[in-house]
């Protein structure tokens, strides 16, 4: 198994991308269209910077909606970008119309995760690879294409290359795609390569192949890459420098040894305790974020991560829905009479959905707002180490409504630790 | 890759699209050997100087009889063979010629230009489909004077929108695929990618349309034949006019007028749509049962090192 080669020291940066915001409208419903009321929007990604060295392999790592997969289509320019810069070389991809982009292309390459769908099905693999030489008019005649099409071929190891150049993409099997797809992307020669979870539909045997070929490539073609994955394992293989990504951001970006073997924030910590363990002596204890991610229209206030984070404390951001999620964690656990009992309390349970660091429970209309914080107080007592308690202020009654303060809560920014950064605000001095 | 399916299709299929070529080419060949089967032009009413008999029934010399204006009906049924498959061809060719890329176009780029296609498409589905036939056959030849064209042109418009609606449909999820943003991403411009990614696999559904709406096409110049309203009897032998013609020779038990010519659409167009359902039937991915098929092992070559 090859090492991964060490990118030159102080090498420059191939690409910048500044504060990068993706945001896609939500059409809604009919009449919320023809009243052009607005549906929101989802933060796909939400204030991304990263800089890419020469000949250095970042990986974007991330569970599915964490954004990096629109992160890697807004670095080709794919999607367009709400905000934000991506520079390549000292150009702004971000602000060129299509046909100004289409000359750039030869530098920056896609490889995408299903290499079945990634190839036209009508076109055999000889057109296929070929065909970004003649879209760039790069090739004076049929042999000269020839002639590179089947060094590309040999390249990805698509031998003998007679056999496979007049395939079409559904006679190769999903390894052979892949190295079809990968030799398409090499034949411009470019120097930076997006690659979208390229090994992810491909068998296990097949991947360390393909990952192989990647690393061999990127030696021999003095690439750079971009590794969009959601499987530590492999990033730990292939990539320098890893960035982890949690709802349109990065949550924390450093060297693959230091994130691996001292991971900072406490979603990477938990993305490493989830990989399986494959020694059944050793019982570790799992600290799994609890729930789901949250929903990317509406994400949580402060860190987005603290509903989840056994860490959480203070300043993350705590607020009306994380009262509501608790109770409902509560009452699944009640059996029916009491959960009936807990709920004929609240006036209207949608009215905890609201943002900002104050929160007003109304009771319902026979029942009292002391009953309320009585219940919470109760809630509070029966496990005081919840950390949402620890963004609590005060629990209070006034004008008939049961009234929560908050600490009101920061957004973490990406601050430095050792070797890297991480939005934390575990990390921050401030709250140290 | 087009004719892997069709050569491969087994059972119902292959007989509805044998059945169905085996009648179409039969129409094909009396309409390109017109000249040669029929054993009179369309508008001859006498040879060697001799009037034909009026309403003559069927015998050695007039095998389809003759009509009330003494014309050699099996001459008329063949060169009707003719005028029908002029107009088919090309009616179906410009409704393709237009319909394929306004649909390929409108699925692509989307937006306004696609709301705009698909407004001016859907009122024109509205109309009744004979109903505009003859409206347009009637401006078209007060323009492009009288022949096959303006029947031609005037089916054109009829049939537009339904090849409109499908390369627009399947060109709106085909552009999701990944093979259009994987060729995007190695820079292909917009026509690049319509002509060399998106074209191809959008039209498997469009000979099926095409066969389909070609035997429409026949019963719709039969139509306007029969109103008055299509090739005018001068220019061709029409079997919609000849039908119209013979309206009054079936009350006097004249049956041979009308019955040929009749029988020669059905014909036709039990022909066309045979092979229009065949296609369908190997076509289309969701009705296509796959066979299996047996396998013929190679003989062990000692010498292939190639095993990946």
């Amino acid at each position: 198994m090859p090492t991964r080669p060490e990118p030159a020291a102080g090498a420059a940066t191939v690409l910048d991308v500044a504060d990068l915001r993706v945001h896609f409208e939500l059409r809604g419903s009919f009449l919320g269209r023809l009243l052009g009321r607005d549906a929101g929007s989802v933060q796909a990604v939400d204030g991304v910077t990263l800089s890419l060295r020469h000949g250095e392999v970042l990986g974007l790592v991330g569970e599915s909606g964490s954004g990096k997969t629109t992160l890697g289509r807004a670095l080709l320019g794919l999607v367009r970008p709400t905000a934000g810069s991506v520079c390549y070389r000292g150009t702004d991809l971000a602000g060129l119309r299509q046909a100004q982009l289409r000359p750039l292309r030869q530098r920056i390459q896609m490889v995408f995760q299903d290499p079945g769908a990634a190839l036209n099905p009508a076109m055999d693999i000889e057109t296929a690879v070929g065909h970004p030489l003649r879209i760039h008019g790069l090739v004076r005649d049929r042999d000269e294409l020839r002639d590179r099409v089947h060094d590309a071929l040999r390249r990805v190891g698509l031998v003998p290359v007679e056999r496979f150049a007049s395939k079409y993409p559904a006679e190769l099997s999903g390894g052979q795609q892949q190295r079809a797809v990968l030799a398409r992307a090499i034949i411009l020669g470019p120097e930076l390569l997006v690659a979208d979870e390229p090994v992810s539909m491909l068998d296990m045997s097949v991947r360390a192949k393909i990952l192989e070929l990647m690393l061999d490539l990127r030696r021999d073609l003095d690439l750079s890459c971009v590794y969009i994955t959601h499987d530590l394992a492999t990033a730990k293989f292939f990539c320098d420098r890893v960035a982890i990504m949690y709802l349109g951001r990065i949550v924390e970006i450093g060297p693959t040894e230091r994130i691996f073997a001292d991971p900072a924030h406490p979603y990477t910590r938990a993305l490493l305790a989830a990989v399986p363990e494959p020694d059944p002596t050793r019982t570790l204890t799992r600290q799994l974020p609890r729930g789901e991610v949250p929903d990317g229209v509406d994400p949580p206030g402060g860190c987005s991560f603290h509903p989840r984070c056994p860490h959480a404390f203070a300043p993350c951001g705590w607020e009306g829905r994380d009262v509501r999620a608790l109770l409902e964690q509560r009452w699944t656990a009640l059996d029916e009479a009491d959960y009936a009992a807990e709920q004929a309390l609240f006036a209207d349970l949608a009215e905890l959905d609201v943002r900002g660091s104050r929160l007003r429970i109304r009771p319902a209309a026979s029942r009292s707002a002391e009953s309320i914080r009585a219940l919470l107080e109760q809630v509070r007592v029966g496990d005081p180490d919840e950390p949402l308690w620890r963004g609590v202020r005060q629990v209070s009654v006034a004008d008939g409504a049961c009234v929560v303060d908050f600490v009101e809560g920061v957004d973490p920014n990406l601050g430095p630790v050792d070797e890297g950064a991480v939005a934390c605000h575990l990390y921050d001095p401030a709250y140290r | 890759m087009v004719w892997a399916p069709i050569r491969s299709s087994r059972g119902l299929p292959r007989w509805l699209l044998g059945a169905g070529c085996t009648i179409t080419l039969l129409f094909v060949v009396l309409a390109v050997f017109a000249p040669l089967i029929a054993p009179y032009d369309f508008d001859t009413f006498s040879a060697d100087g001799q009037r034909f008999a009026q309403q003559a029934p069927p015998s050695a010399e007039h095998w389809f009889g003759t009509t009330v204006q003494a014309l050699d009906v099996f001459s008329r049924v063949v060169f009707g063979a003719r005028t029908a498959l002029e107009v088919v061809v090309l009616s179906v060719a410009v409704s393709l010629l237009v319909g394929v890329p306004l649909g390929l176009v409108s699925g692509y780029f989307g937006r306004w230009l696609d709301r705009l296609l698909v407004l001016i498409t859907d009122t024109v589905f509205s109309f009744p489909p004979l109903l505009l036939a003859i409206v347009l056959s009637f401006l078209l030849s007060g323009l492009l004077g009288g022949g096959v064209a303006p029947a031609a042109l005037a089916i054109t418009v009829v049939y537009v929108p339904q090849y409109f609606r499908v390369v627009r449909n399947t060109t709106f999820s085909a552009k999701e695929a990944s093979y259009v943003e994987a060729a995007r991403a190695i820079g292909a411009g917009p026509l690049t990618v319509i002509t060399r990614y998106l074209f191809s696999n959008v039209v498997q559904s469009v000979p099926v349309i095409a066969t389909l709406n070609a035997a429409d096409a026949i019963l719709t110049l039969a139509g306007l034949g029969f109103l008055g309203y299509g090739i005018q009897p001068t220019e061709a032998a029409e079997w919609g006019y000849d039908i119209q013609r013979a309206i009054a020779d079936a009350g006097a038990g004249i049956w041979w007028t009308g019955l040929f010519p009749g029988l020669a659409i059905v014909l036709l167009v039990t022909g066309l749509t045979l092979v229009g359902e065949g296609l369908n039937e190997t076509l289309n991915p969701t009705l296509r049962r796959r066979r299996l098929l047996p396998v013929t092992l190679p003989t062990r070559d000692t010498d292939a090192g190639g095993s990946r």
